[in-house]
């Protein structure tokens, strides 16, 4: 573990522990929401669609990596007292990513499924998301701070203005104390320490905690666990103020970008480090 | 219908407008009749000035946030403008952690969709189009706002130059955040600033980012051997930041810091999408990886198929030698 800081930040595999519990004289019991999206494995190649141009969401879905690493600090958070409940959407009823989110730990998942669904755009998954959430009624609510396909990024805090919350974002610790939560915030110059009354919504960098992997226990046991599946109706919202219908945004066109010429490839023999002197001499960077 | 006004959200760090500022109100003179800023933080009347000489010809200025994170206090003065009646046709904001934040909210209090990853953006018919990088690049979508404006583009850094038009001081309007109650209460405590030698990993004129075939976080030290030699700045592949080698300011990529540098020099990174969209602008690009095939020679204008730790430490000896 190696950083640049004028003191010790704790970054990385180093797991914070939340000061849950009687002798921070917090709440009880913790009920924490973790958002999680279930996208298509990023190993395969990612398309869009010809005629809708959104992305293809075919096949079977994972957990976002970027999630487990919300769902972990969750877990961490409500392990002296509370639980964690998971909240997703999807347009076609599909459970395997939230599956794994269960077999990590959680005690529950909330999934809105409604055709209706496919096409949304950020805020009207926001919109959604902030109706599943609330009928948690939870004391914190942790989302990554960008998905690994859509990274549009702007989801939790749209969620966190819906549902009247305050939220940090980029969280690289996150401590629970007195009815507020401690965040180590990522920034342009290092980090800032940010307090923050609960309930509220923190998104997590990668790397803030370690994920475990799902024990065999834990996959058995999510067999059995409680998904509570949701329409659109359900959560009374409009089917027009989401998916295709309440996206105000369209892609026109799709074009291949600009390729780099191919460049000159030198198998190392020993002396490949010359050739890459020679070609820092010629740009004169020495 | 022309492109009449368009706002940028002005952040400033330390008393001086951030880089994407100064690109975003270059763009945004290109694009409309009428440029105008929001600044806040209490910087205003440091920052007028660079922002009047790149185009604003007014300042709205949220003022102090008392510690308070810019988010919601921004976004809640800057919905209120809008209500009033003064509306532009788009609202330019960067990509950077409060840009992010200060988006998100202003889109749910408006009620209008954000467009976020804006690499480029341009007058069609009238309208606004955005350009947006995906699959790491390699494609480029355009995209644009269907409904009642103003839209809201989130801009990545670099996609503009930034140029002064020689503007001269700006009218500075003082546009008070409402009282929030509980959604704007998150403070900040203490800030933290880590130190640095070197040029800023984004104004570097030559970045040595490290990636997994360093092979452990002791190796990293040979990157910013180098970087240092070439006075440059050490990056950093997203995988070893989430391993916890390096910290996360010296990610470079879709989640990291976009650069463009003179020369960039990638050690032991494969090349993944999630990469290659941060450091694709660079003009000159040096590969060094173990694997022939890895994607990150595709865009390598001199690509090294050897072991990094062979040469590497060679490279290192030879700049040195040379003094």
């Amino acid at each position: 573990m190696r950083n640049a800081c004028s003191e010790p930040v704790p970054t990385g595999r180093a797991a914070p522990i939340g000061e849950v519990g009687p002798e921070s004289g917090t709440i009880a019991t913790m009920n924490v929401v973790v958002c999680v999206k279930q996208i298509p494995d990023p190993a395969a190649p990612a398309a869009l669609d010809p005629q809708s141009h959104a992305l293809v969401r075919e096949g079977k879905l994972i957990l976002d990596d970027s999630d487990a690493y919300g769902v972990e600090m969750g877990l961490q958070l409500a392990d002296e007292g509370g639980e964690v409940t998971l909240v997703s959407m999807a347009p076609n009823g599909e459970v395997s990513g939230i599956r794994t989110g269960l077999a990590m730990g959680a005690a529950k998942a909330i999934l809105v499924s409604d055709p209706a669904l496919a096409g949304s755009d950020a805020l009207s998954t926001a919109k959604v998301l902030a109706k599943a959430i609330e009928r948690a009624q939870p004391d914190l609510v942790i989302a990554a701070t960008e998905s690994t396909d859509g990274y549009t990024g702007t989801t939790p805090v749209q969620l966190a203005e819906l549902l009247g919350m305050p939220s940090v974002t980029f969280a690289k610790k996150i401590a629970v104390a007195g009815g507020s939560v401690k965040v180590e915030r990522q920034t342009e110059a290092g980090y800032d320490e940010v307090e923050c009354p609960m309930p509220c919504v923190v998104t997590v960098t990668a790397g803030v905690v370690e994920p475990r992997y799902p024990s065999f226990k834990g996959i058995m046991a999510a067999k059995s666990k409680p998904v509570d599946q949701l329409t659109v109706a359900d959560l009374g919202l409009d089917a027009s103020s989401v998916g295709w219908a309440g996206a105000r945004q369209e892609i026109t066109e799709v074009a291949a970008a600009e390729e780099r010429a191919a460049g000159e490839i030198v198998v190392d023999e020993g002396d490949a480090h010359e050739r890459v002197v020679a070609f820092l001499e010629q740009l004169k960077l020495v | 219908m022309a492109i009449d006004k368009v706002w940028v959200l002005a952040e400033a760090a330390d008393g001086s407008p951030v880089s994407t500022t100064l690109e975003l109100l270059t763009k945004a003179r290109a694009i409309a009749g009428t440029v105008e800023a929001v600044t806040w933080g209490g910087d205003a009347a440091a920052v007028a000035g660079a922002l009047g000489d790149h185009g604003a010809t007014t300042v709205y200025d949220v003022g102090d946030l008392g510690g308070k994170l810019p988010g919601p206090v921004v976004a809640a003065a800057v919905a209120e403008l809008v209500r009033s009646g003064n509306r532009p046709d788009a609202i330019l904001v960067p990509t950077t952690y409060d840009g992010r934040d200060i988006a998100g909210r202003l889109s749910a209090k408006l009620d209008l969709p954000v467009l976020t990853n804006v690499v480029g953006l341009e007058v069609d018919g009238g309208e606004l189009r955005s350009q947006h990088a995906v699959f790491g690049g390699t494609q480029v979508v355009t995209a644009r706002f269907t409904g009642d404006g103003p839209g809201i583009f989130v801009v990545r850094a670099k996609s503009f130059a930034a140029e002064a038009s020689g503007g001269g001081a700006p009218q500075v309007q003082a546009v008070p955040a409402p009282d929030l109650g509980v959604s704007g209460a998150a403070t900040i405590v203490q800030r933290h600033a880590e130190e640095r030698s070197g040029p800023k990993l984004d104004e570097a004129d030559v970045v040595v980012s490290g990636g997994r075939g360093l092979g452990g976080a002791e190796h990293y030290a040979m990157v910013e051997e180098l970087a240092k030699l070439l006075n440059g700045a050490p990056g950093a592949s997203r995988a070893i930041v989430d391993a916890g080698w390096v910290p996360y300011s010296h990610q470079v990529g879709q989640t990291g810091k976009t650069v463009k540098p003179t020369v960039y020099i990638a050690c032991g990174i494969s090349g993944a999408t999630q990469h290659l969209v941060g450091m694709k602008g660079s003009k000159n690009i040096i590969a060094i990886n173990k694997d022939q095939e890895a994607p990150i020679f595709s865009v390598a204008d001199l690509g090294v198929v050897g072991d990094v730790h062979k040469v590497l430490p060679k490279l290192i000896e030879a700049l040195k030698a040379r003094g």
